[in-house]
């Protein structure tokens, strides 16, 4: 941590952060934090939802909302010797996007999606060097060539709707390269992303950091992701600073135990203990760490009665063409898998993969146009909606969004009241209750939530709502649609170690629906790979992670970030 | 982070947040009370207790309010009945009946008894039916001393204006709030089933839907009221109910269109709810807040057009007063120079509309789900 002064591109000190948020109440986002960027030098700023690293970002840039948002006036933000806060708002302007610039998480919602996309880079140039429309195209050819957006010349002119995610983050990054800033600042640019395109993102912030000898300021929640691309390392929870420091130092011998809950509670690949460890039990500093716990095997045993097969699955998806024309979207293709009881098969790909569709289809909320999926011997997509409705007890679903699977106008009560009431499971209301209060205290939710609304929870606890809505009917197959992918690292390894409770106890079978790896190597006794809507590679989970046999496979263990070598 | 709190058990809902919200809202507070109040004297006049007896003719006709003063003989003039005189009319040499005239003459000159006299100066012999007839007629009885002045004043018969304006303001709030109810329910049920189920349903509603909106408004009220033949409160609130329904069927059509995408509607699917249940007790109350709003904008809307129909002959019939039949009879009266009918029902309306508008944007703002 020792520089020397004038080696500082941007000093904060102190930094407070308030919002208001009624009439009576505020909240602290930022309690004081004080951190250096130097130049020429990557600096890492991690932590999980509400830590108060994106506030910290947007504060340093003026990008508050200023309706509710306060940053107190003892702050210091010294941007290149200059005191950002005493500046006037015209002069701040002017830093922004020259100066200091700063790249987002949904690239989608961040560019105007009714300007072209080379509209929008030369707003940029025009407005900050002066270049007159001619120039300003020319530089702006150059620059999505520097960021490896192919066939720039043409692309130029493509709306933002019209490129696919990695291609509008490299828009974003020329964007926010164009004026040759010193500072780039990138808010979790990558989370939104394939991890094939997030490899290609990272190398290319990289490349562009040692080329134009700028800092970047890189706001993330994946560790494994900092180790590949941070020098130094700042860690930050609920709006303080844990941590930080060198890079090397931090991964090697974390001296915070919330750094060490991070660092140990994400499913590595070289292990699967029988639980994952959580923040909270890092944190009570009882030595439960130093326990090492058995690991547990997974795959599929020989001879197993599968529950549930599933033959030549098939879905398209058809859009009108022209007056009379179709055209088919083939989202899923020949899929097969079995699956036996109290066993787990991992489903995995990128976005556009069709796995998501796979579950929707087995639960029937798509139409499949071919295939059929034989549970316990019965074909459940032949059958009529009256016959599916008794099956609909035994294949559940847990949705990805924790935020909008759960009706906000239905207490927690009456969303699992409702599956039993639907099913007559429970003689009256009062058993149902009696039921739900069960289920909630399985989930390990208090009893009080009976009677709460979804948004006074958080994603972590909306998603064991949403589980414990399940489980009212006692399932026998739960397909889990990217249940985990929208949570913090520890929260994740919290609803896992739910998941896997459930499983051991009631033995439930799942279908683990993800694009994180890690995650389903670590729940998952079958693991299938699917690319475009076909199957391309299944094994056995540790099979397929030692020796991948199909090339897209193999890409995709390639791209998943190392890490450095984390501490036992 | 969970906001837990422990002091209550249930956590507010949305219209327990939205009223919290809107009692702060000094504006919001104000303009319901005074629908409030206009809603009040709703209940009064329906029950009777106020303004029931608005037919009887209690002021002269064309009784000036208080504060502007009586009217003088003159100005009064031509419509006023002539007054019975004692002088005796000229003899009318060409009148075929001037002998038995001069006779009946002599003979009332004779006899003592003052008596009534008609146009020709001799004793009327109909005298004891006419008083019969006039005394049935006029529903005050005969010895009732008609008033200068009343308060907001008198229309041509002599009704007093208080009562006319409040007994309008009945039919015209009942007339807005129940064909608001109805043109918000069919919207509502109509925008729902398209919405949700899409496909022919939809087609088929979009149908209706372009018919009733590309004739223009009050055309439409009016080509519908003079089909039907049948004048009454209910002919208007069907009419008005059955044409207004066109704006919330587009919202909420949009609304379900929106939700039915949604995965809490997925995840009622995967428990295995029905259509109706997904439609009425899951997305509902999700939509609940864009009808109301949009029947509060309704039932402003509707009362003007009620006073438009009203005003132009083919709304309420000729027994039943509204603000509208009020406006109708002020058109006359302003030739005259009588403004004070005119004034009382512009007023009344005027400040309905306004208060209820405000109550409607105070509301919507209270309700805005982006808050939750």
């Amino acid at each position: 941590m020792t520089n020397k002064v004038e080696d500082n591109l941007l000093e904060v000190r102190d930094l407070r952060v308030q919002f208001r948020i009624d009439k009576a109440n505020t909240f602290d986002a930022v309690k004081g934090i004080s951190f250096d960027i130097p130049r020429n030098m990557t600096v890492a700023l991690v932590g999980e939802s509400g830590s108060g690293k994106s506030v910290s970002a947007l504060a340093v840039m003026g990008l508050l909302p200023v309706e509710n948002a306060r940053v107190d006036p003892a702050s210091g933000i010294v941007f290149d010797g200059r005191n950002l806060l005493a500046l006037s708002a015209a002069e701040r302007r002017k830093l922004c996007g020259k100066d200091m610039s700063m790249i987002f998480q949904e690239p989608m919602s961040s560019l105007n999606p009714v300007f072209t996309v080379g509209f929008q880079i030369t707003e940029v140039l025009r407005l900050h060097m002066g270049m007159s429309a001619k120039q300003a195209r020319t530089r702006v050819i150059e620059l999505l060539e520097e960021v490896g957006l192919p066939d720039p010349a043409s692309r130029i002119d493509y709306y933002p709707s019209q490129l696919s995610g990695g291609q509008q983050q490299r828009v974003m990054i020329a964007m926010a390269i164009a004026c040759e800033p010193k500072l780039l600042i990138a808010d979790e640019p990558t989370t939104a992303l394939d991890v094939t395109i997030q490899k290609q993102i990272i190398d290319l912030i990289i490349s562009l950091q040692q080329r134009r000898q700028m800092s970047v300021l890189f706001i993330t929640h994946d560790l494994a992701l900092v180790a590949e691309i941070a020098d130094r390392v700042i860690v930050m929870r609920h709006g303080e600073i844990q941590e930080q420091g060198d890079a090397q130092q931090i991964f090697a011998h974390p001296s915070h135990p919330y750094t060490q809950a991070l660092l140990h509670c994400r499913p590595s690949l070289d292990t699967r203990p029988q639980r994952l460890p959580v923040i909270d039990d890092m944190m009570q500093g009882d030595k439960k760490t130093d326990i090492v716990l058995p690991q547990r095997t997974r795959g599929y045993a020989v001879g197993e009665q599968p529950l549930l097969v599933v033959n030549k699955l098939s879905k398209s998806f058809f859009s009108r063409v022209g007056l009379f024309g179709k055209k088919e979207f083939k989202a899923v293709q020949n899929v097969s898998f079995t699956l036996p009881r109290g066993k787990t098969l991992g489903i995995v790909g990128e976005s556009g993969s069709g796995k998501t569709t796979v579950g929707l289809t087995l639960l029937r909320l798509h139409t499949a146009t071919g295939g059929q999926a034989l549970f316990d011997g019965k074909d459940i997509l032949a059958m009529s909606r009256q016959e599916f409705l008794a099956y609909k007890r035994r294949i559940q679903i847990v949705f990805q969004n924790p935020y909008a699977s759960l009706n906000p106008r239905f207490t927690v009560g009456q969303i699992l009241m409702e599956p039993m009431q639907i099913h007559q499971i429970g003689a009256n209301d009062q058993e149902r209750t009696a039921l739900a209060f069960q289920w909630l205290h399985k989930v390990g939710l208090p009893e009080a939530s009976f009677h709460r609304y979804p948004h006074e929870f958080s994603g972590g606890q909306r998603q064991r709502i949403a589980i414990a809505r399940c489980l009212t009917l006692q399932p026998e197959v739960l397909v889990c649609d990217e249940s985990v992918s929208a949570l913090d690292v520890s929260v994740q390894a919290q609803v896992l170690n739910l998941l896997q409770d459930l499983q051991d106890e009631f033995g439930i079978s799942y279908i683990f629906i993800s694009h994180d790896l890690s995650v389903v190597k670590y729940m998952a006794d079958q693991v299938m790979v699917m690319h475009q809507g076909e199957v391309v590679e299944m094994a056995d989970s540790d099979e397929l992670y030692r020796h991948p046999s199909h090339p897209y496979t193999q890409a995709l263990l390639g791209a998943i970030p190392k890490g450095m070598h984390q501490p036992r | 982070m969970s906001m837990a709190t422990l002091s209550s058990q249930h956590s507010p809902g949305l219209w327990t947040l939205a009223w919290r919200r809107l009692r702060v809202d000094r504006v919001a507070m104000l303009s319901l009370a005074v629908v409030l109040l206009f809603l009040l004297t709703l209940v009064l006049s329906a029950t009777e207790l106020i303004a029931a007896d608005w037919e009887v003719e209690v002021g002269v006709n064309y009784a000036p309010p208080s504060f502007v003063g009586a009217q003088s003989a003159s100005e009064r003039g031509m419509t006023e009945a002539p007054a019975t005189t004692a002088e005796t009319p000229p003899e009318n040499p060409y009148d075929p009946l001037k002998d038995v005239i001069r006779q009946l003459r002599a003979e009332m000159a004779n006899s003592a008894a003052p008596s009534v006299t008609n146009d020709y100066g001799i004793p009327d012999p109909l005298e004891k039916e006419l008083t019969e007839i006039r005394s049935n007629q006029s529903t005050t009885s005969v010895s009732l001393e008609k008033q200068e002045t009343l308060p907001l004043g008198a229309d041509k018969w002599g009704h007093d204006i208080i009562k006319k304006t409040i007994k309008g303001a009945e039919t015209s709030i009942i007339v807005g709030l129940v064909s608001a109810l109805l043109a918000t329910v069919l919207g509502t049920l109509f925008g729902a089933l398209s919405g949700y189920f899409g496909g022919w349903i939809d087609d088929c509603f979009n149908w209706f839907y372009s018919i009733f909106t590309s004739i223009p408004y009050l055309l439409l009220i009016l080509a519908v009221a003079a089909v039907l033949q049948q004048k009454g409160v209910t002919t208007i609130i069907l009419i008005l109910g059955l044409t207004g329904w066109t704006g919330v069927f587009r919202l909420i059509r949009a609304e379900y269109m929106k939700h039915k995408e949604r995965e809490y509607v997925l995840a009622a699917d995967a428990i295995g709810a029905s259509h109706w249940r997904k439609m009425f007790v899951h997305i509902f109350p999700n939509v609940s807040h864009v009808a109301l709003v949009q029947m509060s904008i309704l039932v402003v809307g509707f009362i003007k057009s009620e006073v438009i129909l009203s005003f132009l002959g083919f709304g309420v019939p000729v027994g039943v007063v509204s603000w509208g039949s009020m406006l109708n009879e002020a058109q006359n009266e302003l030739i005259l120079g009588k403004w004070w009918q005119l004034t009382a029902a512009t007023v009344a309306m005027a400040v309905l509309v306004t208060a209820f508008s405000l109550f409607t944007d105070a509301l919507r703002d209270a309700l805005d789900p982006k808050l939750k």
